[in-house]
């Protein structure tokens, strides 16, 4: 699907703020995927276009972070931390809990396109370890037995 | 009353102060002292002898850090920005001040930009953190209403604007040359130092980088004075500091303390001690990048010199505990997991060391480690030390590997022999 007007003039009012248009690559790739849940091969070579980039150079950028999405994904993604303190209260188990209940490993989005899981690292919750986060949502203190309720809240 | 000037207007679980709130709480009067009162090399002498060292990891002293910019005839634009990436594990303090208080990071940005002559500051924001998000927008938003921000501020001729990025997530963008990348929309590949960026960052522009903490701390020093500032800590660092404590403790969180409080304290006392049925038997004292330290190092103090002379870093001031439940050397497997994944992949000792050090570990802790192993791990700690590859990202994960080797060689060794991890 191409860029519509609306698209086109957010990333074209982002390139217009730098110096060079290049600079606007992250933000204008952010704007789009926040409209199109993630950046497909046709949506990167017409935002690059608008950047005066390659497609390449632009895919360059886009691969290396970590919530670009290359890939479509689900209606709702789930980001489980699994760095130290996280680890220590039982990521793992979290982790575990939400592979069986969606029945999907990290990477995978469930057949219903209802949840896409993915690692992430820590989300600075490490007080309320461990911690998850859906669609911007941070969630902490959890254990297995939470999930459920959960996950309730993202139809 | 122990004083808490970063964190006194913060009340954690509800909305932060709006503008209004704020100035009736006395803030803005530090910047409108800056800019009406003060000229901007004052201000940096008052910074400098504050004694303010930067709350990013390093603990470069920020007064000496903003006059290495080039002298007034370099007719460049200025610009700063303000890190706040926060993604190094364990760490959560710069989140309570962005959420928690937006309109005194945007009062610092705007008295440290008039102090380093910047017409442009950005803060960069990693993008997990939402809720800050919104909280910096608007208060941007009103600040700009209000006349805090936009073209000549106060009357005083001098004008800031303010940006807002938002990253799209990885480590390596909370090292200053490589966030500098990131805002000019490339990958975020950290830059040869020298030229730094006070000489040539942003666009080639001069540029200072400054964490958070430390932006926060600005207008209290300008509103208060040197002298004040230095009172407020117990060592020979100025000002307070913000400590965390995650892990198997009663009470995790983050308080504002007394620079140079006691890692006893801090653990003990606001922390609540271990949980029941644990004991400590480890921290890392300023998150993931910085030497373990052990129970005998309760009394150091937590203050840059203190923590250095007992092998590690102050770094964040975030402190993760190792308690005697938990396998030191799974712990060390899950932080060097952490870093390879991290790597940028711009030198190959990082990019090809690290997830090699991942590997050793994940065979040692599955059992199928070899007693010359821990030689490989020793080999790396040094061929990825300082000033072996392109950034500190290696030898910050270096850090929590050699120490773990010295301090927990018999857990290593124990798998070995055992083949298998002993907690399991
Ligand atoms: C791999 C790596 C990650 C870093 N991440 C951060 C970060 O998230 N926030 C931060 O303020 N500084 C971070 N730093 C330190 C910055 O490079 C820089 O020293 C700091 O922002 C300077 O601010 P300060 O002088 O106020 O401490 C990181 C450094 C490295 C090597
Ligand atoms: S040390 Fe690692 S993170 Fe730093 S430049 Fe080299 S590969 Fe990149
Ligand atoms: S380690 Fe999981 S939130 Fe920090």
């Amino acid at each position: 699907m191409a860029l519509n007007a609306d698209e086109l003039a957010e990333i074209s009012r982002l390139a217009r703020r730098e110096p060079q248009p290049h600079g606007a690559a992250i933000e204008a790739l952010r704007a789009v995927q926040r409209r199109r849940g993630w950046i497909s091969d046709e949506t990167l070579g017409e935002v690059a276009q608008v950047l005066g980039m390659t497609a390449d150079e632009l895919d360059s950028v886009a691969t290396f972070y970590n919530l670009i999405f290359r890939r479509p994904v689900g209606r709702h993604v789930v980001l489980v931390c699994d760095s130290v303190s996280c680890w220590i209260m039982g990521c793992d188990e979290l982790r575990g809990g939400l592979e069986t209940r969606l029945g999907i490993a990290p990477g995978q989005t469930t057949p219903d396109g209802r949840f896409t899981l993915l690692p992430i690292v820590c989300l600075g919750a490490c007080d309320h370890a461990p911690a998850l986060m859906i669609d911007g949502d941070l969630h902490g203190d959890l254990d297995p037995a939470k999930l459920d309720r959960l996950l309730e809240d993202y139809r | 009353m122990r004083e808490r000037p970063l964190t006194r207007n913060i009340r954690p679980g509800r909305p932060p102060p709006d503008l209004a709130a704020t100035l009736r709480v006395g803030g803005y009067q530090a910047a409108r002292r800056a800019l009406t009162r003060m000229d901007p090399a004052a201000v940096i002498a008052e910074v400098a002898a504050s004694g303010l060292r930067g709350r990013g990891g390093a603990g470069f002293p920020t007064g000496r850090k903003w006059s290495l910019l080039p002298k007034a005839e370099d007719r460049r634009p200025r610009v700063l920005v303000v890190n706040a990436d926060e993604m190094e594990p364990g760490t959560f303090k710069d989140r309570l001040l962005l959420e928690g208080d937006p309109h005194q990071i945007i009062e610092g940005a705007l008295i440290s930009a008039f102090a380093i002559g910047a017409g442009t500051a950005t803060i960069f924001l990693r993008a997990e953190y939402t809720l800050a998000a919104q909280a910096l927008a608007a208060a941007i938003a009103e600040a700009e209403a209000g006349g805090w921000l936009g073209r000549d501020i106060l009357g005083s001729g001098f004008s800031l604007e303010l940006r807002l990025h938002v990253s799209a997530g990885r480590y390596i963008c909370g090292e200053e040359t490589a966030l500098l990348s990131s805002l000019e929309g490339r990958r975020a590949i950290p830059r040869a130092k020298p030229p730094y960026p006070a000489a040539s960052g942003l666009w080639g522009d001069p540029t200072v980088v400054n964490n958070v903490e430390t932006i926060a701390n600005v207008p209290h020093i300008v509103a208060n004075g040197a002298e004040w500032f230095r009172g407020l800590a117990r060592g020979a660092d100025g000002g307070t500091k913000i400590y965390g404590a995650s892990g198997r403790v009663k009470r995790p969180g983050a308080w504002e303390l007394p620079m140079g409080t006691t890692i006893r304290e801090i653990v003990e006392d606001h922390a609540g001690g271990m949980r029941a049925g644990y004991r400590l038997r480890g921290l890392l004292p300023g998150g993931a990048s910085t030497d373990f330290l052990l129970a005998e190092h309760l009394d150091v103090a937590m203050d840059f010199a203190s923590v250095e002379k007992a092998g590690s870093r102050l770094g964040t001031g975030t402190m993760i505990i190792l308690d005697d439940r938990t396998c030191p050397v799974a712990m060390v497997h899950n932080l060097e997991r952490f870093f390879a994944r991290e790597s940028c992949g711009w030198c190959t000792p990082c990019r090809d060391g690290l997830p090699w050090v991942e590997r050793i570990l994940a065979a040692i802790e599955a059992g199928d480690g070899q007693p010359d192993d821990l030689a490989l791990l020793a080999w790396h700690t040094q061929a990825l030390g300082p000033g072996r590859t392109f950034c500190a990202h290696a030898p910050g994960a270096m850090e929590p590997l050699q120490s773990g080797l010295k301090h927990f060689r018999a857990d290593f060794e124990r798998h070995i022999a055992e083949g298998g991890c002993p907690w399991k």
